[in-house]
């Protein structure tokens, strides 16, 4: 069931990006461009998400467990550390060069744009690089 | 100037309901926070000698990902289409620097921005913060400093 789940919400998360037009590297570099012409939709698709999702895990997290598994996975670090701060700041270079951050990417993989595929070659480098030289999260 | 003629705030408000929704259920079913570059990380960890117990679900998230636009097109008779303003080696740099990144600072868009934000994460809020303005401050410089 547990994978079932997945694969429905998988394909919820998809539809968000899809129709939210966040799959489109155009619409994500045009909300970064604030100097350019900026288009707020990327904020709008932020403020809706966090919307649903903050009043949304506020009563599911006050439940005692998940229903297909003994108990709920969340992240235990608490510091605001340097791995943390200096990892962000090199996404946020590399989401801004590209207008792809994993999601989007992975869903526009059967969109048939060159470009695309040469950003997850290389975000799976990028990961791989990371995994094998010696830093573990 | 804010781009009047692209700005879709209905289609935005609409899917970023659903990628609230999608991050709830996740949480309401199977007990975890919707973050892409983490599940992804996940998949790769057989390669590294890991246990493969999550695997199969992540697996099942990403093909979820990957069907969505298409099933969008079929339902909705409009193809999806993307572009990439940028060139190629620009894709391929960020690519590495998202990959990176995101493993370095434990959590990308969804699993901080979305995922962390609502769970009110200093954590995720911080990284946030970091990744918002690094990718306007990238884009500014490509932009306004190389002509892109």
């Amino acid at each position: 069931m547990r994978i079932l789940s997945a694969l429905v919400v998988g394909v919820l998360f998809g539809l968000g990006l899809t129709i939210s037009g966040m799959i489109n590297p155009a619409k994500i570099i045009a909300f970064l461009d604030v100097a350019g012409n900026w288009d707020p939709s990327l904020l709008v698709v932020m403020v809706s998400a966090l919307a649903v999702s903050f009043v949304g895990y506020r009563v599911i997290l006050a439940r005692e467990k998940p229903l297909y598994e003994p108990s709920f996975h969340l992240p235990t670090k608490t510091a605001i550390d340097q791995p943390l701060l200096v990892g962000s700041a090199i996404f946020g270079a590399g989401w801004g060069l590209s207008g792809l951050c994993p999601g989007p990417a992975i869903s526009a993989t059967m969109l048939f744009a060159p470009p695309v595929y040469a950003f997850l070659a290389a975000m799976v480098a990028g990961m791989l690089l990371h995994d094998f030289s010696g830093r573990r999260t | 100037m804010v781009d009047i003629e692209s700005f879709s705030p209905g289609p935005a408000a609409a899917g970023g309901a659903l990628i609230g929704l999608a991050a709830v259920l996740l949480m309401a079913l199977n007990g975890r926070i919707a973050g892409i570059s983490g599940i992804v990380a996940g998949i790769m960890a057989p390669l590294k000698g890991e246990g493969r117990a999550d695997f199969s679900w992540r697996l099942a998230f990403v093909a979820g990902l990957v069907v969505a636009p298409l099933l969008f097109a079929l339902f909705s008779g409009a193809p999806v289409a993307v572009s990439t303003p940028h060139p190629v080696w620009m894709m391929a740099l960020g690519g590495i620097f998202v990959g990176y990144g995101t493993r370095l600072g434990s959590g990308c868009t969804s699993g901080h921005g979305v995922c962390g934000v609502a769970r009110l994460s200093r954590r995720s809020l911080a990284a946030t913060v970091m990744f918002m303005a690094s990718a306007i401050a990238t884009v500014f410089v490509v932009h306004q400093l190389f002509g892109f």
